[in-house]
């Protein structure tokens, strides 16, 4: 076990913080806003390799470890990037765990090319981040399959090339068998899409499906069996978030520490304040725990017992959600004013981490689930 | 950064177990789970046992005895004695005053302390605090005069953790007046059997004594019983202290705290209770975290990496305030049972959870209190 970066981590972390710095300004973000996000951008993290990290380097991906998806996550973080980082690069890899040759030879190099982008259709109305809770049906037909049912807030859902959709082939609404995941084609007949805005600045849509047709070619795994690679994927997914959330709960207390330094009231720097000293303190060792569990969600994604990982990764959700709300909340207190304004970097990193709780679960569903 | 776990280290956990089970006198593992202070006669017993493998002091340099485990490991196998039930070894001895002696001690004075210190012949004390030098410690007065070949000691020390065991202490005195405070600072090793000392028991509130006052009353010392030079005793302080830290995460007690606290819950008929699972369920994930950073903190340790972080002050606190939560709740898991007061002459069905609990309010206090950490750790962010 060592904690310091060999050569190729460090330079995966230079060159995305290359890229941060050349074209991850918060500025430029705001002009991307408006069109949901920068394909320009999305175009750079495929040439430097990012969208090909974690996938099968036998169909044109890079092998990449969880190790080097957590340092993407934490360096890329304080850029806010609006991309479908998440569900194009770490559910897909999840995902396509379990996908044929054939699948992994038509769907990664596309995505690796910055070519196909995925959006993660899974929780339904009324789920509650329970992940067996699957109402959306499919139904044999033919050769392929007929998908009906709904699946609200997909996060980048409006703009996605394809779908990961979860459908129930067999029993009823929270059996744990009987789940299907399919890659479908979103621009397939019956898919309609209706999108909305999240306040980190990210996209969304509310998405219904009515009769709509999926070829067997597209289904991932054995229909009917797909919980385990769900499951598996939240926990991909989780592990990116926690990692994520260390880049931003660094970044805040960074930029609390500097404001200490210079704010001036009272004839001097606020940071001479003890009880504002503490405070930083405090946000210092909440980072320092989400860090540590960040590191332990990526040593514990490959560890093979479906149990032991499940309550690692719950571990690391609940720990990160304490800490991202501690952090958060304080970094605006201590900027006082200046914090609760849009034009500051601040409010934004802070609202981020706030619609973060609620992805994938949130710390009071995973500390259920940890104690279950 | 590679995390993936070593197989051979499983195999190094089963042979810490099978060790345990030879060699841990089953009536001394039971003593030591009740939760009351371990009896110096354990301790020097177990020392010895440790000895006699070659595993007391893991964490000393291999020229001085140490095993050359990973941090790792060395973290396994204190886990596992914990676990288990072992006494602990001298702290004073092996933790804060051999790391000392190996950084500024002379060779004759290793020769003399340290083979002693691994064998478990010598018990050691430490006279750091003084009643108005607590936090505030570089104002300490207890005074050194030199005469000729010896120093002569007079003043008071507090709060001596198992001093009425002791053999020897190491004390901060004064050895000059005319400079600054931290400046006239020296680190002096004192018999504790030498004449003119007197030590006194402190009941702490758990009705038990461990906590002692040592009184200095014309104490002559030799010269060659100073560890570094007259005037550096500041920096040894300081060393010592920022070991004593990094130890004080206690990760193996408080894994050893949430066993019994599960099984304490469970015999209590609380382990179905939603909420109390709940409390528990934080403590388990609080603790999880504290295992990485005590790992992350262990193998930065003398790297490059050491220093990005205030690793001891950080464990420090959050190891602390840890065991006096999970004691709490161990504490209302007992329910109207916790009030009675047993101690360690009980009868052995008598637990020392309330005991225990009572003590910990220490843990934020001593080694500089939670408030002087978070000082500490504001000092690393913001600078002086």
């Amino acid at each position: 076990m060592n904690f310091a970066l060999d050569d190729d981590q460090r330079m995966l972390k230079d060159s995305v913080e290359r890229l941060v710095a050349r074209d991850g300004g918060f500025e430029q973000r705001r002009l991307h806003m408006a069109d949901g996000w920068s394909r320009t951008l999305w175009a750079r993290y495929a040439e430097i390799g990012l969208l090909a990290l974690p996938y099968p380097s036998t169909h044109g991906g890079l092998n990449g470890t969880a190790v080097d998806t957590l340092l993407v996550f934490e360096t890329l973080a304080r850029a806010l990037p609006l991309e479908p980082l998440l569900p194009t690069m770490v559910i897909g890899a999840a995902a396509l765990r379990e996908a044929s040759e054939e699948q992994l030879a038509r769907w990664v190099p596309p995505i690796a090319a910055g070519e196909l982008t995925l959006a993660w259709a899974h929780g339904e109305a009324g789920s509650r981040y329970r992940l067996h809770d699957v109402s959306c049906r499919a139904r044999r037909e033919g050769a392929g399959w007929v998908l009906d049912g709904d699946k609200p807030l997909v996060v980048h859902g409006d703009s996605a090339d394809r779908l990961l959709v979860s459908a129930r082939v067999s029993g009823e609404r929270c059996d744990r068998d009987g789940i299907a995941l399919f890659m479908l084609d979103a621009n397939a007949l019956g898919v309609a899409r209706r999108g909305v805005r999240l306040h980190d600045g990210r996209r969304a849509a509310d998405i219904v499906l009515e009769g709509v047709y999926v070829p067997a070619s597209d289904v991932i795994g054995e229909p009917g069996k797909a919980l385990p690679l769900i499951e598996r994927i939240a926990q991909h997914a989780i592990a990116a978030l926690a990692a994520e959330a260390v880049g931003l709960m660094q970044a805040l207390l960074d930029t609390t520490v500097d404001y200490l330094k210079t704010r001036q009231q009272f004839g001097g720097p606020i940071g001479r304040f003890q009880a504002l000293q503490h405070r930083a303190a405090e946000m210092l060792i909440a980072l320092e725990q989400a860090r540590s569990m960040a590191l332990y969600a990526a040593l514990m994604l490959d560890e093979p017992d479906d149990a032991e990982r499940a309550k690692a990764l719950s571990a690391v959700k609940v720990q990160i959600g304490q800490s991202a709300r501690f952090i958060g909340q304080q970094a605006i207190q201590l900027h006082g004013g200046i914090g609760v304004t849009d034009e500051y970097v601040v409010g934004h990193w802070f609202k981020r981490l706030t619609v973060m709780e609620s992805e994938f679960g949130d710390t009071d569903h995973h500390l259920a689930e940890f104690s279950r | 950064m590679h995390l993936e776990r070593d197989p051979a280290d499983a195999a190094f956990r089963e042979e810490v177990r099978a060790f345990l089970r030879d060699a841990l006198p089953p009536d001394m593992a039971q003593r030591n789970l009740r939760g009351f202070h371990p009896t110096k006669a354990d301790m020097q017993a177990w020392t010895r046992i440790l000895h006699a493998r070659g595993w007391s002091a893991p964490h000393w340099p291999v020229e001085h005895g140490g095993t050359g485990w990973s941090p790792l490991r060395r973290h396994l196998f204190e886990e596992e004695c914990f676990a288990a039930g072992a006494p602990p070894t001298c702290t004073a001895a092996f933790s804060l005053v051999a790391p000392v002696l190996q950084r500024f001690g002379t060779p004759e004075q290793q020769q003399r302390h340290l083979p002693a210190i691994l064998r478990g012949d010598t018990f050691w004390g430490q006279g750091f605090s003084e009643p108005n030098a607590g936090s505030d410690l570089a104002s300490l007065r207890t005074r050194a005069l030199r005469d000729g070949e010896h120093y002569v000691v007079d003043g008071q020390k507090t709060w001596t953790t198992e001093g009425h065991y002791a053999d020897w202490l190491f004390c901060l005195v004064r050895t000059d007046t005319t400079v600054a405070p931290q400046r006239g600072i020296s680190f002096l090793l004192i018999d504790a059997r030498s004449p003119g000392i007197t030590i006194r028991p402190i009941i702490s509130i758990d009705g038990a004594h461990s906590l002692n006052e040592v009184f200095f009353d014309g104490v002559r010392v030799p010269v060659e019983n100073r560890v570094g030079d007259e005037g550096q005793g500041w920096t040894c302080a300081k060393f010592l202290l920022e070991n004593e830290r990094a130890f004080s995460a206690e990760v193996p007690r408080n894994k050893r705290m949430l066993a019994r606290l599960k099984a304490l819950a469970a015999a209590q008929g609380l382990a179905a209770d939603p909420v109390f699972a709940t409390r528990i369920a934080e403590i388990e994930v609080e603790l999880a975290a504290l295992e990485w950073l005590t790992l992350r903190a262990l193998s930065e340790h003398g790297s490059d990496a050491a220093g990005a972080w205030p690793a001891g002050s950080l464990l420090h606190v959050l190891g602390s305030e840890l065991q006096q939560k999970t004691g709490a709740l161990l504490v209302e898991a007992l329910g109207e049972r916790g009030v009675i007061h047993y101690d360690a002459s009980d009868a052995d069905h008598a637990a020392g959870i309330t005991a225990d609990f009572l003590y910990r309010r220490a843990v934020t206090i001593y080694g500089g209190s939670n408030e002087i950490q978070r000082n500490l750790i504001a000092r690393h962010l913001l600078g002086p």
